[in-house]
């Protein structure tokens, strides 16, 4: 058992967190009103290869493919600078392009994986809808065959980077019996005619990243664009999420580690009663337990990471690693807020939008309550 | 190109006792200066197809930073590294620099045609001699403090920094040396791709003092000419007062303590 990073980890978060600092965290504040990403940040994580992160080489990738923990060290370098940045890349590669490359054929990778690559095409994953949400099997979306094509008609909600995205793994119903059996995922060019991004949503956290929804009006899919198989679309929904949750893990990680270090530098520069407020051991007990929740996060996050990597099942683990990584940020933006008193509820001091950004995790690509469900679920039918 | 690692400076301690650098637990970085050598050997090697090749001598740890390098998009990296090699001053260390220049430009057949590029200063030693002394052991022109340059097949034209407003512009023929200045350009950030490509697909090239059949009276401890005598931090003679306040009443506290020191 070995606990460092390789020389190669090192520089991947060495280079990420000075080029976070630089490009990322001047701009977050002033993303998070306009509830947009900014323009030039957009094109230099395009340069940096952000976006094919988990793509090899012969695709545009940066090729951490086979190397999650690299992954999970770059979205949390990334969210450490910005969450809404993190969640953003950790979906686009996490449940959109990596999923193209790992269970898609070689014509589907030739034909969506080098735009996804470059970021010239942003990904997004879309299974929630209005009466589809943990209850994911009640999917209404519907994908009717007529000849070579499919026909979809329905209404996706809440899709991360929704309305910024052009290239989209849907999750439709593509029978009538039992729904989970009769699902199946495509992947829709987003230029294809009858498909239109409807209300953007504004919504607390994570505000410069975009959620939307998503309408489909007799849409026209090709068959050959199904991911997996056909009618297998919940297991695919699923298997997608599995690796999804380590990078929303390592997102809420970056997330944590900030307000961690907001909390450090303001208790050491704030004085009250003659003397920084971190000699207090109010303070201090706070200090630790963040710091204790952040490294548990990080350490839950990179053994889902290790065992993706190593071919070993590792759904249970990345449902832990989200589940700790998720409350983990919540209680350290809650605590740093805490320490900031009223500075802390002021725009003026980066914690409240911590605050804000960290009550997300605990809700998107599955709820604390759905993953301790999926976590109790595997050890009841597996023993623990 | 040349390529210095050098400690973090934020970070750099001085051991009281041994008067010497305490490198433990010290991140190493490239010496700010020379990442801007690394980016305008890169912008040529785009504008002009030329091969670029970084050269650095230290322990096997300075490793890191030819990956990082690599990384950046050179095309080949080499690293002079013997125990032999340590303890070198500026004129042992341009030596064995010029040694390994002289070996690589035999490999490549191009003793013609050639650039070299150097930080103007590394910031541990603070020095700037290396980048002449090297074109001396070349037998090269060599122009320092540059702050921009054009080249032109065989040869460039530059902008010298010359005392604190001037710029002087010189044309001279390959194969020539140049130092640069910080502001010539502003390094790039090594893409995600870069650095998978760095550790996975390229390789560190070493040179030992036998590869480069080096005279070992002119090498390391041994073949240099000054001796570090004592290093220190500079004594702290007086308790620096800090004035807050407005400008206004920060100038009136000034010119009191002024007043009450009899100064005028």
């Amino acid at each position: 058992m070995d606990f460092s990073l390789s020389e190669k980890q090192k520089m991947l978060k060495n280079i990420t967190r000075k080029f976070a600092e630089e490009f990322l965290v001047p701009v977050a504040k002033e993303s998070d009103a306009k509830q947009e990403l900014d323009e030039t940040a957009f094109k230099k994580m395009q340069e940096m290869n952000y976006f094919g992160a988990c793509l090899p080489e012969e695709y545009g990738g940066a090729g951490l493919q086979n190397d999650t923990i690299g992954f999970s060290i770059v979205v949390e370098e990334i969210s450490r600078a910005d969450a809404a940045w993190g969640i953003t890349i950790a979906v686009h590669n996490g449940v959109a392009a990596y999923p193209i490359y790992k269970f898609g054929t070689e014509d589907q990778k030739q034909n969506f994986l080098e735009d996804l690559a470059k970021g010239n095409k942003v990904g997004a994953f879309c299974l929630t809808e209005a009466n589809a949400g943990s209850d994911a099997g009640g999917v209404q979306l519907t994908a009717v065959k007529d000849g070579d094509e499919y026909i979809l008609n329905g209404t996706k909600i809440f899709a991360t980077s929704g309305g910024i995205a052009k290239t989209l793994l849907v999750v439709a119903k593509t029978g009538e019996k039992d729904s989970r059996r009769q699902m199946t995922v495509f992947i829709v060019d987003g230029d294809t005619p009858g498909y239109s991004v409807g209300v953007k949503e504004d919504k607390l956290g994570v505000r410069a990243s975009n959620t939307s929804e998503l309408v489909f009006e007799e849409v026209r899919v090709p068959q050959e664009n199904i991911l997996g198989n056909l009618g297998e679309g919940f297991k695919m929904a699923m298997k997608i999420l599995d690796f999804g949750r380590i990078g929303i893990a390592a997102q809420c990680v970056g997330l944590g580690q900030a307000a961690l270090e907001a909390s450090v530098k303001y208790s050491n520069e704030r004085v009250q009663f003659g003397k920084p407020i971190g000699r207090f051991q109010g303070i201090q007990w706070k200090i630790a337990d963040m710091a204790c929740a952040v490294e548990s996060a990080r350490l839950f996050t990179y053994k889902a990471a290790y065992l993706h990597d190593n071919g070993e099942d590792f759904g249970m683990a990345s449902s832990m690693a989200k589940l700790v990584a998720s409350e983990a940020a919540m209680q350290a933006a809650h605590g740093a807020v805490q320490i900031h008193g009223g500075y802390g509820l002021m725009k003026a001091y980066p914690v409240e939008r911590y605050f804000r950004d960290a009550k997300m995790g605990e809700i998107y690509e599955g709820t604390s309550e759905i993953q301790r469900l999926v976590i109790a679920s595997n050890l009841l039918r597996k023993g623990a | 190109m040349c390529v210095k690692q050098v400690p973090g400076v934020s970070e750099v301690r001085i051991d009281p006792k041994t008067n010497t650098l305490v490198r433990e637990g010290v991140l190493s970085i490239i010496n700010p200066n020379d990442r801007n050598a690394l980016e305008l050997a890169l912008i040529l090697k785009e504008e002009h197809k030329v091969e670029v090749i970084a050269l650095s001598m230290g322990p096997p740890q300075a490793e890191e930073v030819l990956r990082e390098a690599l990384a950046m998009g050179i095309d080949k990296a080499i690293l002079l590294s013997d125990k032999a090699f340590a303890g070198a001053d500026t004129l042992a260390t341009s030596h064995t620099l010029a040694l390994a220049i002289k070996k690589v430009l035999k490999e490549f057949d191009s003793e013609e045609n050639y650039l070299i590029i150097c930080g103007a200063q590394a910031v541990d030693g603070d020095t700037g001699q290396v980048p002449p002394e090297l074109a001396e052991e070349l037998g090269i022109p060599q122009i320092t403090y540059v702050q921009n340059l054009l080249l032109s097949e065989d040869k460039i034209i530059v902008e010298r920094k010359f005392r604190a407003t001037e710029i002087v512009v010189i044309e001279t023929k390959l194969p020539a040396l140049i130092s640069v200045l910080i502001d010539i350009n502003k390094p790039r950030y090594p893409s995600m791709a870069g650095i998978m490509k760095a550790y996975e697909k390229a390789n560190v090239i070493y040179f030992d003092s036998m590869a480069l059949n080096a005279d070992s009276s002119k090498i390391g401890l041994n073949g240099s000419m000054t001796e570090v005598k004592k290093i220190f931090f500079p004594e702290r003679k007086v308790n620096p007062i800090m004035l807050e306040g407005s400008t206004e009443e920060v100038v009136r506290k000034l010119c009191q303590y002024l007043k009450d020191d009899k100064i005028f």
